[in-house]
């Protein structure tokens, strides 16, 4: 069993304090939603774990199995075993999906063991049909032209074929109609099992029908405020974060709330 | 930057993967240094026809008038006065492989040559020195009526056709350069193909200049009669001499009317060759010429492939890239010359420097006055890898006709960071995700190359790219 834990966690952005104290452990096995309003930082939260570079963490520490990971590059931590579906995919001219991905595996492993093209065919093949992806799409270049929805697809069948220890989505029910969303789900409950843990960020109680949590927590204005189980999330669907809010008594303003 | 990396940066591509050399005694060599008399011995030891002479004197008056270029990289280094004109190494063409010298032949295997023509062509002439030692014809392609031999062995079976093409194109007064090839001219390829005529399987030439203080002045002639169409392929590489080498081609191509060609180079001289080629095709009514030309190597590279679009509805393209590394100064770029109605072309060029590289673009779109109708494409894409590194855009057009559409458009980018993260996000670290990017940064490139090109030149960007990331 794999642990990732956050610590008291502060994130400035261009000066912007963002994140400011944020606590979260989660195991192998385990799925965890996070859900927030608009503004709230989960997004940063996501990219500070993955360690992307533009995010400046001013307090706390980010450990993976105990080891502190805050000091790493975003491409050892991929190694060491965490993923991040993103919500903009970048696009990549020349170079083809599989080529991409058959690099991605191969960098997780040593020079003389390196994935054999037929082992890495046949398992990119089952992936795919599992995500109702067409063979086409091993061969486009990666994200380039993609719809939304391809792009969200494509993330996850990364996320199928690394088979990290943790993987983060970050809204990826974002501009999927129903069927799209129930593709994606399927694809992440397959990987579901003990040797895997997610962390699904996500602004709807939707998903959370179709990949059902272990935990889920409440962020606000940089903070969780509030954990339960897979009922805090439609009781959040019911009341609206405003309701959550009045009711912890917390002075925040929401983004998208009428003056 | 760490300073350890930087220096590391700096050891960098200073080994050249082909640097090796054999020990030829030639037959047959002018001494270094040229003068009429020079010009008179090469033309004898061809025993070429008298109309070739006096084209070759001519030629050498003109270049003994001509300045150097105004324009462009510094090539005040080129000694002229100490190049060896002209050497022979084997006193004839060989059409079987058997018959090659043993050390030019361990030359060849060890840059692939057999194989690549067991695989994918259909016929070879590998030039080694001044003179083409290897030479082999599909027999389909004789039945056919093709012609693709050396071209001192065309003046001497093809005098007629050789005659009416040869130096018309790209007269001596071209440039001084040009000049010096017409003046000392040896080797290079020379295709005819007949009317009607279509070549599938790409046509190649293998390149290779090995003695040092030697220049090498190919002269290539392709004809595609009315209806025909061929698919050439030349590849260079050279090996690494302290000494610089001059490297002048000329490159006439004659598309006629409904014909096709395409001429694809890949050119990866050793880092102290000076490159400065003049390559010119004419399309006539709705004919199609295109350039695919790559250029990795050399110390100044100076080469504008051009297509005057002669007849109605002819159609020229230029796809380029240019690698500039470490000492290298690539000046390159196409020119388009609308000279009929409906006449379109496009121009895609892609440019990548770095450790103070310097890769520019020079071209020319002209719209003369009986070109209604025409059009073009110009796109420059440019990647600078380093802060020492530099690339300039210098497009000239000229429009002389008012019914015609012209679009340019540069980029001169960095790698992009967001595509650097993403790789990255999956665990690939950070050379091998710039390596990839640069990858596809070339591959509408590399996809128009046959296969081994294709894979020979990803090895090349790949050798090019090691340790370049801080």
């Amino acid at each position: 069993m794999s642990t990732l834990e956050v610590k008291n966690l502060h994130v400035t952005i261009e000066g912007k304090k963002i994140l400011k104290g944020v606590n979260l452990v989660m195991h192998t096995g385990e799925i965890h939603a996070i859900m927030g309003p608009n503004g709230t930082g989960k997004s940063t939260l996501s990219e500070t774990i993955m360690g992307n570079p533009a995010y400046k963490v001013t307090q706390g520490e980010i450990f993976l199995d105990g080891k502190d990971i805050l000091k790493m590059p975003v491409d050892e931590r991929a190694r060491a075993g965490l993923f991040l579906a993103m919500q903009y995919p970048a696009e990549i001219p020349g170079i083809t999906n599989a080529e991409f991905i058959r690099g991605a595996i191969n960098a997780r492993r040593p020079q003389d063991d390196q994935l054999p093209i037929r082992q890495f065919l046949k398992d990119l093949d089952q992936a795919m049909e599992v995500l109702d992806m067409t063979e086409e799409m091993a061969e486009r270049h990666l994200n380039e032209g993609f719809s939304g929805g391809e792009k969200k697809r494509n993330e996850i069948l990364q996320l199928m074929m690394i088979k990290p220890k943790f993987a983060i989505l970050d809204e990826i029910d974002s501009g999927l109609d129903i069927d799209a969303l129930k593709v994606v789900s399927r694809g992440v409950n397959q990987m579901r099992g003990p040797e895997f843990g997610s962390l699904i960020i996500t602004h709807y109680q939707r998903l959370l029908n179709y990949i059902v949590p272990d935990v889920v927590h409440v962020m606000m204005d940089g903070r969780i405020v509030k954990q339960g189980g897979p009922e805090l999330a439609k009781k959040l669907e019911d009341e609206g974060y405003a309701g959550l809010r009045d009711e912890l008594g917390l002075d925040i303003k929401l983004v998208d709330e009428d003056a | 930057m760490a300073d350890t990396t930087k220096a590391s940066m700096l050891g960098l591509g200073g080994e050249y993967k082909y640097g090796f050399k054999d020990d030829i005694q030639p037959i047959l060599t002018t001494g270094e240094g040229l003068s009429e008399d020079t010009v008179r011995q090469i033309s004898a030891a061809k025993n070429e026809p008298d109309w070739m002479l006096d084209f070759r004197l001519k030629a050498f008056a003109c270049y003994r008038k001509m300045a150097m270029p105004d324009f462009g990289p510094d090539l005040s280094a080129i000694d002229l006065e100490h190049i060896n004109y002209f050497r022979r190494d084997s006193q004839h063409v060989a059409r079987k492989w058997e018959d090659v010298p043993s050390e030019i032949k361990n030359t060849f295997d060890r840059l692939g040559v057999p194989e690549a023509e067991r695989k994918y062509l259909a016929g070879s002439s590998a030039q080694y020195e001044s003179e083409v030692v290897y030479h082999n014809m599909r027999e389909d392609f004789e039945k056919q009526g093709i012609v693709f031999m050396d071209t001192d062995s065309a003046v001497q079976e093809y005098p007629e056709l050789v005659r009416q093409y040869f130096g018309k194109l790209i007269p001596p007064s071209d440039n001084k350069f040009a000049a010096l090839n017409s003046a000392v001219w040896s080797g290079g390829t020379f295709i005819y193909v007949p009317k009607g005529v279509q070549t599938k399987v790409p046509i190649q030439s293998y390149f290779r200049i090995n003695a040092g203080n030697s220049g090498q002045f190919e002269r290539t002639l392709i004809i595609v009669d009315e209806g025909g169409s061929v698919n050439y392929v030349e590849g260079c590489t050279a090996p690494n001499y302290s000494e610089d080498s001059l490297h002048a081609a000329v490159v006439e191509v004659n598309v006629l009317k409904d014909a096709y060609c395409r001429y694809t180079t890949i050119q990866n001289w050793s880092n102290n060759v000076y490159s400065l080629e003049t390559k010119r095709a004419q399309a006539l009514e709705n004919g199609t010429m295109e350039w695919v030309d790559g250029n990795l190597g050399s110390k100044v590279t100076m080469k504008y492939p051009s297509v005057y679009l002669n007849g109605q509805g002819a159609h020229g393209t230029m796809l380029s890239i240019a690698f500039a590394g470490k000492n290298i100064d690539s000046d390159t770029g196409a020119r388009m010359i609308h000279n009929a109605k409906n006449t379109s072309s496009s121009i895609v060029s892609k440019s990548l420097c770095k450790d103070g590289g310097k890769a520019d673009y020079r071209g020319k779109v002209r719209f003369g006055p009986k070109s209604d109708g025409s059009k073009s494409h110009v796109e420059c894409d440019t990647i600078i890898l380093d802060e020492q590194s530099s690339s300039d855009t210098i497009p000239v057009n000229q429009v002389k006709n008012g019914d015609v559409s012209m679009e340019h458009e540069a980029k001169v980018s960095k790698i992009s960071e967001e595509q650097l993260y993403y790789l990255m996000s999956r665990g690939i670290p950070e050379d091998k995700a710039t390596e990839m990017i640069i990858m596809g940064f070339v591959e509408p490139f590399t996809k128009e190359l046959p296969m081994e090109y294709a894979v020979e030149l990803n090895r090349l960007i790949e050798f090019q790219m090691e340790g370049s990331v801080g």
